[in-house]
Formats: C-alpha cells, structure tokens, sequence
C-alpha cells in the first residue's frame, strides 16, 4: 500500500512529462488527448519561438559586427581591403568570421561536434591502453605507476568529472551539515555556540571558499605530486553548499510539533528513542527541502569553483573556451550553458522524487 | 482509598505581572473503577487540567495524588486520548499502535506485541485500515486509532481530552458507544474532558463542571443515576436525565453570564442633542 502511494507520487515530480507520458500509454478518452495535445503544443511552440527570437538575435549582432569590422578596415586600410574583408565574411570563411552571440544551428553543430570529438578521443585512449598494455604489465610487476592515458578529456569526460564533483560535495555537505544540524537543533545551548558560526559562514562567496580550502588542502598534500583540484573542488563545493542543510536541519528539528513531544513523553520513550521514532522522522521533510537546496546551489557554484581549481570540468572548460576565442568556442560555451542547465534541473527533479518520497505530508513539498 | 486525587491544585503560567492563573483551588476524588466527566467551556483550563492529571506539567502548587503516590511525570499507568489525535503521521495505523504497546510491554515478544495491536485494532473496527497512514483516514477513523493507541497500553485510568470535539454527531454518537463498551468490559477509571454536556450525562456516572478560567476552579458536581446500559433515543424523554441536563446547563450559563458582566466595562454616552438645521440655510 504504501508502496503504491510513493510511486504515484513520483509521477507527480514529474508532471512536466505528462503530456507525453499519458500519450504513450495509449489510454485516453478525446478530450484528455486534446487537453494534452495542447500542453504539448504549448510548450513546443514556447520552444519554438526561444530558437526564433536567439536566431534573429544573434542574426542583428553578428550584422553589428561584420559591419563595424568592415567599416573599420574602410577607414584604416581603404576600399579594396574594405571589399576583400566583406568577402571573406561572407564567404564563411573561419579566420575573419565577427566573434558574437552564435545561432541555434552553429551551437547545434558544435555540440554534434564535441560528441563526435568524444568517439575520437575515447577510441583514441582505447589505443593508448591497448599499446601500453605490455609496459603497464611490466611496470607493475616492478611496483611501479602505471602510466595513463593524459590526453585532453571529451565533452562528456568532463559532464561526468562536473557530475562526480557535484556529488562528492554534495555527500561532503550531506555527512558534515545533517549530523551537526541534528545536534544543534536539539540543544538550544550549542545553537547559541554555534549561531555566529553559522551567520558569519553562510554568505561567504563561493571564490573565498576554494581560497581557503586550497591554503589548507595545498599544505596537507605537500611531496604529494598527484592532482589534489578534485579534492579541492569538491570540499569547497560541498562547505559552500551546505548551509541551507545545516539551517533547515536546526530548523527542522527544533520545531517539531509539541503534539509529537507529548506522545513520546505519554509513551516514555528513551533520549535515543524519543530522537530517532519522533524527532527525526518528522523532520525529514524539512532536511530534504534543505538537500535539494544543497544540491541545486552546489551545482551552481560549481562552475566557478572549477574553473580556479583546474579540475577538468565544464567550469574549466566554459573558462577554457573563453580563453581560446576559437572560432566555434562562443557556441561551445553556448552548449555548456545548456548541458549545465539541463543536468541542474534533472538533479533538482530528482531530488524532487526523494523529497516527495520521504514526506509524510505529501502537500508540503513543492 | 481513591485512585486519583487533587488536592488544592493551583496552576499559573507565566511570571511577574504576566502571570495568569489558569487553575485555581481545584480538588477532585475519583474512585477505582468510576466514570467522571468534567464540562466546560472552552479555553477554561481543561487541557491544562488534563496534562497535570497525566503528568506532563506539574501544578504551581498543591499535589495530584494516583494510587497514594504523588506524580511527578507521565506513566503507562493513566493513558491519554488527546484532543487532536496525536497520531504520528509517518506511521502506519498498526505502526502508531505498536509503538506505544511495545513500550507498555517491553519484555513481550514480536508476536505478541503483534496480537496485541492487531486486537485492538480489530476493537475499535479497523483492521481494513490497518497498514494506512493516518493522512488517508476520516477524522473518526483517527481518533479511533487513538482510542486503540491508549488502550492497547492497558492502562489502569483513561484520561480522554475532549477525544469526540472534532468530530460529527453521527460519528461522536458512535464512538461513545464503542467507548463505553470497552470501559464496560473491564470497569477502568475513566476521565472524560468535554464541552458537550449530553455526552457527559450519557456516559459518566458523575459530571462536574468546571468554572471557566482565569481561576478556573471545579464546580458541585452532578450525579447521573441512570442505570446502564443507557438508551440515547430513550434517554432523551427521561425526566432524570432532563432535569439533570437543565441543572448543568443552567449552571454553566449563570456562571458564563456572571463573567460576562464582570468582563463588560460601562460606557457612558455624553449627553448629547442633535443640532436641528431647520431654517438654518434660508438668508
């Protein structure tokens, strides 16, 4: 029974794919079809317009710029390199194209692109693999290193480096920020400990956080050549992300109903009993709206703190592409972009099912 | 010897000029075995009342007295129906049982803690319910698992707090019954909390009124001698009953409208005449 319930509720985090759910399923009467139909038709023709307003849009700059360009090589260099500069524009040619906001297409070819440079570069280290395979055997017989593939990493090397980061400080925030709210909101005495703690901690900018946890990382890992920005990135996401936990878990358990209390003193339940069958369960609902929190703002700050810590993720690379002024890098980074937002609202829905599955109150959480 | 007795209870909450006297001189004997009802309005102290008889607040001064010992905190001996259920909504109906008879019982079995909740949910009708969270039952249905909550604990008094307030007169009418059933079965103290003085006098074998706070303090109490079973629909025309009724109702409307005189401040008008405007535009 209960169950039933939790998977019923599920679907509803995920009501943004009804319309095309309750197609597949093939059971609808005229009017549901037609009420779905329309959802869909809604949201694809919102979509639609988005791809319409970017293409102009970025049609106007790109006009901006190859006209200032033109008119600048008018006046410095006169008519016929004028000509010439218009011609290489307008042939496509890539060393003169205007660099500017790139359309749809140009970022659709390029995410083609990454995906492709992907297979290259996995069949790529695939070789690498297969033709050090006798010296790795060698070396490590000795007790050596291996030697490894250190070639630049694909496009989706670096989602997943993004993604295990993002986990890794999210379980850091998890492990540090539950426990220590529990604690606090139980005792109104290390509440007023920790407070300013809390207060002054929590608006601290993201930059700052890595700053600090790489004078302190650096000094541990001191004659220790191997990477430490994993290490770094994901103790800074996961310090910077940890707040809302901390503070929702404090909350949570510190404002459990006094009807709760009053049962499990009726009950004379024990400390650890009373804690664990009363408090905890009715403040779940709060500790994950804190999580989910967690989540989505250590997704956020992941960028930046990536792209100072050099860890291989899309924060570096965003940086990276910045850096190049390549000629397809702006839609590079226009694929980031949607990569980054795209995985940030998986995440959130995700968390969304976990929230909606641990709460007894199942209107509570939005 | 009593089972539970008040010995000039007074309770203040507060302190300094903030201090308001909720319970004052409040004395009050129930024997083994008896049925006590105690009416009030609401918001006159009978919550308050309640938790100092089950032990979850202490009195300012005087002594509640169980069994001849003094309590001083709560206890599997006096189980509590609250007002507003209480049930823990993250457990299931059998789950919400369970716990409380697995702390009445800790040297029990899994078994037979397990034969214990399911009786009882079986007592007061809800064994389809059984694996249900407390969010998918009616109001009646939740303050029937609250009514198998408290008296799977076997506990030797009941202490209801208003348990039927919230819910309508089909569903109230039917639950005293099943109450009274139960009581019947094995002759508990009982102490019932309500604001409806039917109910006192169809299940209680005493009634008495409690004069609504501040100071709320216990009225003379009411003796029902109506022999049971009692018959509702035949309890109505009972002149026993009638006169009963009339003599705590009217009991509790003098002392209501006696507070309402207290409480009303005269307000004296200025003598005032209206102005007359007659002919006094004309040039």
């Amino acid at each position: 029974m209960a169950q039933d319930i939790v998977l019923k509720e599920n679907k509803k985090s995920m009501v943004f794919l009804k319309p095309i759910t309750t197609i597949f399923k093939g059971k609808l009467s005229k009017e549901k079809w037609l009420l779905s139909a329309k959802k869909t038709g809604i949201t694809l023709a919102s979509v639609l317009l988005f791809l319409i307003l970017w293409h102009f849009g970025s049609q106007a700059l790109y006009n901006k710029e190859a006209n200032y360009k033109i008119n600048k090589t008018l006046k410095e260099q006169g008519a016929a390199a004028a000509e010439a500069e218009r011609a290489c524009i307008y042939s496509g040619e890539n060393n003169c194209q205007p660099n500017t906001l790139p359309s749809p297409l140009q970022v659709w070819q390029s995410l083609q692109l990454l995906i492709a440079d992907h297979y290259v570069i996995k069949a790529d280290k695939k070789a690498f693999e297969e033709k050090m395979f006798a010296t790795n055997e060698a070396l490590a017989a000795k007790g050596k290193k291996k030697i490894t593939y250190t070639g630049r990493p694909s496009f989706i090397d670096i989602v997943l480096t993004s993604i295990k980061t993002v986990f890794a400080g999210f379980l850091l925030a998890l492990l540090i920020a539950v426990p220590i709210g529990i604690v606090i909101g139980l005792s109104p005495f290390l509440k007023s400990a920790f407070n300013w703690f809390i207060q002054i901690f929590k608006p601290v900018s993201p930059v700052v956080w890595y700053l600090l946890v790489f004078m302190i990382v650096k000094t541990l890992y001191i004659g220790n050549s191997s990477d430490n920005s994993f290490v770094i990135s994901f103790i800074s996401v996961g310090l910077c992300a940890m707040w809302a936990t901390l503070v929702n878990t404090a909350m949570g358990v510190a404002s459990v109903d006094k009807d709760y209390i009053n049962v499990a003193k009726v009950l004379k339940l024990g400390t650890f009993q009373k804690i664990f069958k009363i408090i905890l369960p009715s403040s779940l609902p709060l500790i994950f709206t804190g999580l989910r929190i967690t989540l989505s703002v250590a997704w956020m700050v992941l960028i930046a703190i990536e792209l100072l810590a050099q860890s291989p993720g899309l924060g570096l690379f965003v940086w990276e592409e910045f850096q190049n002024g390549a000629n397809d890098s702006n839609s590079k980074i226009i694929v980031a972009m949607f990569v980054i937002g795209i995985i940030g609202f998986l995440l959130d829905r995700i968390m969304l099912s976990v929230q909606q599955m641990v709460s007894f109150n199942k209107n509570e959480a939005i | 010897m009593a089972y539970l007795e008040l010995k000039n209870i007074y309770k203040n909450y507060g302190s300094g000029d903030a201090t308001t006297e909720v319970l004052s001189d409040i004395n009050l004997t129930i024997e083994e075995g008896e049925f006590v009802a105690i009416v009030g309005f609401t918001g006159s102290g009978k919550t308050t009342l309640v938790n100092l008889i089950n032990g979850l607040i202490t009195p300012t001064s005087g002594q509640v007295i169980c069994k001849g010992k003094e309590v001083k905190e709560t206890s599997h001996e006096r189980g509590v129906i609250f007002q507003n259920y209480s049930l823990l909504p993250w457990l299931t109906v059998g789950q919400n049982i369970f716990m409380a008879v697995k702390e009445a019982f800790p040297k029990k079995t899994k078994e037979a803690l397990n034969t214990i909740v399911e009786e009882y949910v079986e007592m007061v009708r809800l064994t389809p319910a059984i694996n249900k969270r407390p969010k998918e039952l009616s109001g009646g249905m939740r303050q029937r698992v609250a009514v198998a909550r408290a008296l799977a604990m076997k506990p030797e008094m009941i202490i209801m707090d208003e348990p039927l307030g919230a819910l309508d007169a089909l569903t109230r009418g039917d639950l005293q019954d099943e109450i009274l059933n139960i009581w019947g079965k094995d002759k508990r103290t009982a102490l019932l909390i309500t604001n409806d003085v039917d109910e006192g006098i169809y299940m209680a074998d005493r009634i008495i009124p409690l004069r609504p706070g501040p100071k709320a303090t216990l009225g003379p109490e009411f003796k029902i001698d109506i022999p049971r079973p009692r018959d509702k629909t035949a309890l109505n025309d009972d002149k026993n009953f009638k006169d009963t009724r009339n003599a705590i109702i009217e009991y509790l409307m003098d002392i209501g409208d006696a507070r309402k005189s207290e409480i009303q401040e005269q307000i004296i008008l200025p003598e005032l005449e209206p102005k007359s405007f007659v002919g006094y535009f004309k040039s």
